[in-house]
């Protein structure tokens, strides 16, 4: 028996044409197997994609330190204290504490935001911050520069404005770089523009703190304090811990004290989400296993339904001339052709799906461009073909032992 | 032809076993046209299987051409019915998925005649059969009397030494039955070996031998002319 025979694919061809229900039946439960499969695989990606997008527009490796109010009385304080920080806290972590890669102190302007460029003008978030923050922001410059140490040792009145700042004040086609906007009636200069990963942190303007604190009364006060480190999740825990410890004796509080400091730790959270992802993945992985699994015994049972309604065809064929060997390859192939085919379908299928949904499906924080790995779809389905042929297998060995006589047998 | 020497065979079920041919003694010369008859469980459908390597037996010998036919694999088997030997079926035993055309060319498929080739050829013995026309018909769009042609096209096909019919008139009416037995008895002058399995008498009467079996053992052999003279 040649594979690449002709008359072998013919003969195949035609038993299959010629039983389009059995065909149809065997082939639905692979297509729908592996489409199955790789729609949960595409669902799980894009979960993954989705949540590690959130992070993306951020450093996922930063520790936020903010200021609270005591809840605990503290060597003869009384609980009920507002804790401040100034840039002598800045100064402090910035020189005292090790493992810290990138920090940034940071200004809040709640009040006059009020930006403008000659007769357009918005409101726009004020982030008045140290040059580090662009790291920590992950904000990437698309034009001119971030903010640097010079401005704000000189006290700069100088501006980095988001993408979608710049589109809206900059109407009149200008490069805004060097151009000066108004913020609050005093004229900063335009030095970047930047985008984000996140639209919305495109409507920001970052502003050098030491400028915005002299100019707009701030004194030495900053709201809170953003660093990067290239700690694990482990020691990340005990850098915080540290902060705590020591901004508490700077601070004169209890440093178990809950309310006055909080702390936002996204390594810890990077951490916990990675755990999620790999957690997603078994289940995705048993799932999956599963599915092929439900599809070889689907395929099995309808190799062995088609084997016993054939027993007599075969044996005719054995009858009239026909080897073991060639009716094994017969039954065979055409398990091995069904499958292949319905599992390309069901390929097919299924990344056609995936590929519908994250055109046109609505833009979501937590799932996009659900994808699957082309390598693992093709194994996959290799492997359902595979199996398909085992399970054709040993149906097709019993049928080749039929002895004619018994097959030809009259009811 | 066929030579059998004291052939055993029996069928065992379970904890029982049936004695089914018990020491058959045959001998089947090259272009002879044998009947074979005998009651219902007397053995002739098991002695013609053993005949077509379509069953094995127990004892005995079993000379086919010559060639002993002896626990024979199945392979071989399946290349020796493939190149000695036609079989015809009372139900039969056409593929019905398979057109006319298709189920006669079958066996030239497993000889490795090319496509073209054997559906040349297939269209060649229809067109013997009278058939031509139905070339593209399922069986189960031919009547039993066509079916029954288009079996023994496919049975010639590979111009085999030995023709074995099992009971080929038993679906059929009489005039059919007679049609079919015309047939027979043009590839017998052909010179090709005739052994048909049947129960009708009128069938025996047109053949050159009938061998009557009885529980497993040849009871009777009757010559062509002994029968016509009884008949008279």
């Amino acid at each position: 028996m040649h594979l690449f025979d002709i008359d072998i694919w013919q003969e195949i061809l035609s038993t299959i044409r010629k039983n389009r229900l059995r065909t149809f039946l065997t082939g639905f439960s692979v297509a729908w197997g592996i489409f199955m499969l790789i729609i949960l695989l595409g669902a799980g990606n894009g979960l993954q994609n989705g949540v590690e997008n959130q992070f993306k527009s951020d450093a996922t490796n930063s520790i936020w330190i903010y200021n609270g109010t005591t809840t605990k009385a503290y060597k003869g304080l009384q609980s009920g204290r507002n804790i401040e920080f100034n840039n002598s806290d800045y100064e402090f972590v910035r020189d005292n504490i090790p493992g810290i890669k990138e920090i940034s102190a940071r200004y809040y302007m709640w009040q006059n935001r009020l930006v403008s460029y000659k007769k357009e003008y918005g409101t726009y978030d004020l982030i008045c911050v140290h040059p580090d923050y662009q790291v920590i922001e992950n904000a990437i410059i698309t034009s001119g520069r971030f903010l640097n140490n010079v401005d704000i040792h000189n006290y700069r009145k100088v501006a980095v404005i988001g993408r979608k700042v710049s589109t809206s004040l900059f109407k009149d086609g200008k490069d805004p770089l060097g151009q000066y906007i108004n913020v609050n009636k005093v004229p900063f200069e335009v030095v970047g523009v930047f985008r984000d990963q996140s639209e919305r942190d495109e409507e920001r303007i970052y502003l050098p703190i030491s400028t915005v604190q002299m100019i707009f009364n701030g004194g030495n006060r900053i709201n809170n304090l953003s660093l990067t480190s290239d700690l694990n999740a482990k020691q990340s825990e005990e850098l915080e811990a540290t902060l705590r410890a020591k901004l508490a004796q700077r601070h004169q509080f209890d440093k178990d004290d809950p309310g006055a400091l909080f702390v936002n730790n996204t390594i810890k959270q990077y951490q916990k989400f990675q755990n999620l992802f790999i957690g997603i993945r078994i289940f995705v992985a048993f799932i999956g296993m599963f599915t092929i699994i439900a599809g070889i015994v689907g395929v099995s049972n309808i190799m062995i339904i088609v084997v016993n309604e054939r027993t007599k065809e075969i044996g005719i064929r054995k009858a009239i001339g026909a080897t073991p060997a060639s009716v094994i390859g017969l039954i065979l192939l055409e398990a091995i052709v069904i499958t292949a085919f319905a599992g390309y379908i069901g390929l097919v299928a299924g990344v056609g799906l995936l590929e519908l949904l994250s055109k046109y499906l609505p833009q979501n924080d937590f799932f996009q461009n659900p994808e699957v790995d082309f390598s693992i779809a093709m194994i996959s389905t290799l492997l359902l073909v595979v199996a398909g042929a085992l399970a054709g297998f040993f149906p097709a060995l019993k049928a080749s032992r039929v002895k004619p006589v018994v097959a030809l047998r009259d009811e | 032809m066929i030579d059998l020497r004291s052939i055993h065979k029996s069928y065992v079920t379970g904890s029982n076993s049936l004695h089914v041919l018990k020491g058959i003694d045959l001998f089947v010369d090259k272009g002879e046209l044998v009947s074979i008859m005998g009651a219902s469980g007397s053995g002739k459908s098991t002695l013609l299987n053993v005949l077509g390597i379509l069953d094995n037996y127990e004892k005995g010998e079993y000379y086919l051409d010559g060639q002993l036919v002896k626990e024979m694999s199945e392979a071989k088997a399946a290349i020796l019915r493939n190149r000695m030997l036609g079989f015809v079926f009372q139900s039969f035993n056409l593929i019905s998925f398979k057109n006319a055309l298709e189920n006669v060319a079958l066996p030239l498929y497993y000889q490795g005649v090319s496509r073209k080739k054997r559906n040349k050829m297939a269209l060649e013995f229809l067109d013997r059969m009278g058939l031509k026309e139905w070339a593209d018909h399922l069986p189960s769009e031919l009547s039993g009397g066509q079916k029954q042609r288009v079996a023994i096209a496919r049975a010639l096909i590979t111009k085999p030494r030995v023709i074995l019919a099992d009971e080929p008139t038993g679906a059929l009416d009489s005039v059919t039955s007679q049609e079919v037995m015309d047939i027979f008895q043009e590839i017998n002058a052909a010179g090709i070996t005739v052994i048909i399995v049947t129960h009708e008498r009128e069938i025996a009467q047109r053949t050159d031998k009938i061998i009557r079996l009885k529980d497993g053992n040849i009871e009777e052999i009757i010559f062509n002319q002994h029968l016509q003279k009884a008949a008279i």
